[in-house]
């Protein structure tokens, strides 16, 4: 712990030594509270859950989560830092997730100072506060997943608006595979287990029966899944590509 | 020229740098071929190269950056491919460019890499004071370091390496950037801790070898074309012990040059009409110093300055790096 612990005080340092951890913040919370009142119809539904504000997340997470993840690796490799951080005595793994750790907490932190929307809906109404942390939980592990793929495709890029795109369109193939959006493109030649299987990659799905207050343990560990292998990808990439 | 290094004994072994036949190949391209030798405690090794040379890969497989194509390095006794912590825990390393996390200040940064060195906060304060003053930081302790200097910023690379004061170091270019005051400074630097330690530093200004290094590898193309100590490298010049007169403008530099050939133990007379400068170089090495004054006192020639040459290290340099170019 003590090595991980120092490379993501050090990471989340950085995070709020630019303006980087502010600028997400303050999105991500405008954001959250645009798309809950305006799009989601918070008062209009007249119901006392916060299913408006948890089902803009997905999307949120699309575009933020890219923007914080694209600089984990890419800005390590282009200063030359990446050299220096691998020489130190530190494993791989010890240093994929330590910046992980530190960017994921970025966003816990993002995530729970929306809690004024909480607080909202338990002055107006009864909800059922288990649903809502259920929700909380699925939301911070979804974007677990994001970040975890964002944290493989800037290990592999030195370029960040090419790291940021990568992984917003490889985000979104995830968040929709158990979608026609996507599942059109591989029904016409995959076999149907094999289709299967890529529909229950989805993000969304698996989210969503999170979100309705289903705290399923297939689901969690669906995305602690997500989140492993993705980062031992990133181990795998950093090892190959490091030092070109 | 192995009675100058340091003495081999028992259990140096565990001190030290060992590379047996590192290889890295990228693409199609050898960068570094079969690069072998070892530095023991007390030894600063320079080394030396064109750019290109692959001085700064060989660095990076000592350092466990770059995984050598084949071949291995050990750094105390440590595989750096099998057991990398425990031999990077013995390494202080700067990397070429002396990178470092440019929003953070100094202060924070070799806090940084104290912990992860595992120093303890005691150990810490006891250490930051004493690289910060070595390396005079105590100014910019707390700026970003992207708004420091060139020099600063090298500085605070050093820092870095040596916070831990590590048995062994490799320095990619410690001086590059650094103006000639600091670039004495970090030689004294490297020469007060090279009593046991193991210093590898890489460096294209010459002088710095003669300087600081009691070894010097030239490679070039990926190979090693010399391993000695700087004044063995020196002594192969064609320079070393030729002697330069400089004469007035009223001399007659053909007849000098005459007179100087029919010494007995003068192999070749070169002048240079631009500068009026007449050398002589010796047969075998031999000293003619004391034979040409003579001369030249006994035919009144009108000598500006007489120089004996100890060698010139550029040209020995040239000559080996571009001899293994052409062949």
């Amino acid at each position: 712990m003590g090595i991980i612990g120092s490379i993501g005080k050090r990471e989340l340092q950085s995070y709020f030594a630019t303006p980087l951890a502010y600028v997400f913040i303050v999105i991500f919370l405008a954001l959250s509270g645009l798309f809950t009142f305006y799009l989601g119809g918070f008062y209009e539904r007249g119901q006392a859950d916060l299913s408006p504000f948890f089902n803009f997340h997905p999307w949120l997470y699309l575009f933020l989560v890219p923007a914080i993840a694209m600089r984990l690796w890419a800005e390590e490799r282009k200063s030359g830092s990446v050299e220096l951080l691998m020489t130190l005595p530190v494993t791989l793994w010890q240093a994929v997730l330590g910046k992980f750790l530190a960017a994921w907490l970025c966003i816990a932190i993002a995530l729970a100072l929306t809690f004024p929307i909480w607080v909202t809906v338990n002055y107006l109404g009864e909800p059922d506060n288990g649903v809502i942390v259920a929700a909380y939980i699925g939301s911070l592990l979804m974007a677990g997943g994001f970040l975890a793929i964002g944290s493989c495709i800037s290990a592999a890029n030195r370029n960040q608006v090419v790291a940021f795109i990568l992984t917003v369109v490889i985000c979104f193939l995830f968040m929709l595979a158990g979608f026609p959006l996507v599942l059109d493109f591989f029904s016409g030649w995959l076999p149907g287990p094999l289709l299967d299987a890529v529909a229950s990659l989805s993000f969304l799905t698996h989210y969503a029966a999170i979100s309705k207050g289903v705290l399923d343990l297939r689901d969690v560990l669906y995305f602690l899944l997500v989140i492993g292998v993705w980062l031992f990808a990133t181990t795998i990439v950093l090892d190959l590509k490091k030092a070109d | 020229m192995d009675n100058t290094r340091a003495p081999r004994r028992p259990g140096n072994e565990l001190k030290m740098i060992a590379a047996e036949g590192l290889v890295k190949t990228f693409g199609g391209r050898t960068a570094v071929d079969n690069v072998t030798f070892r530095v023991v405690p007390g030894e600063v090794l320079g080394f030396l190269g064109p750019n290109g040379a692959g001085k700064t890969t060989t660095m990076r497989m000592l350092a466990g950056f770059v995984a050598p194509t084949a071949g291995r390095a050990e750094i105390c006794g440590f595989s750096i491919d099998k057991q990398p912590v425990a031999a990077k825990q013995k390494l202080g390393y700067l990397p070429e460019g002396a990178p470092t996390y440019g929003e953070m200040t100094p202060r924070d940064f070799l806090r940084f890499i104290g912990e992860v060195r595992g120093l303890t906060a005691a150990e810490f304060r006891q250490r930051l004071g004493d690289v910060v003053e070595r390396l005079q930081l105590e100014e910019v302790l707390y700026q970003p370091i992207e708004t420091l200097s060139k020099g600063f910023r090298r500085r605070v690379g050093l820092a870095q390496a040596i916070l831990h004061d590590p048995p062994v170091l490799i320095l990619d270019e410690p001086t590059d950037g650094l103006d000639p005051n600091q670039k004495h400074e970090v030689r004294e630097l490297i020469r007060t801790m090279a009593p046991g330690k193991v210093i590898v530093i890489s460096t294209h200004i010459l002088e710095e070898v003669d300087a600081v290094c009691t070894r010097a590898i030239i490679i070039t193309n990926g190979r090693i074309v010399a391993d000695e100590e700087p004044a063995a490298l020196i002594r192969r010049s064609r320079y070393h012990n030729a002697v330069s007169l400089r004469l007035q403008h009223t001399a007659d530099l053909a007849a000098v040059a005459d007179d100087l050939r029919n010494l007995g133990e003068v192999r070749q007379v070169e002048v240079d009409n631009h500068e009026f400068t007449v050398t002589a170089f010796p047969k075998d090495n031999a000293l003619i110093v004391s034979a040409i004054g003579a001369l030249a006192a006994e035919r009144r020639w009108p000598v500006e300055q007489l120089h004996l040459e100890a060698g010139r290290l550029d040209e020995v340099f040239r000559t080996i790096t571009t001899a293994d170019r052409d062949a």
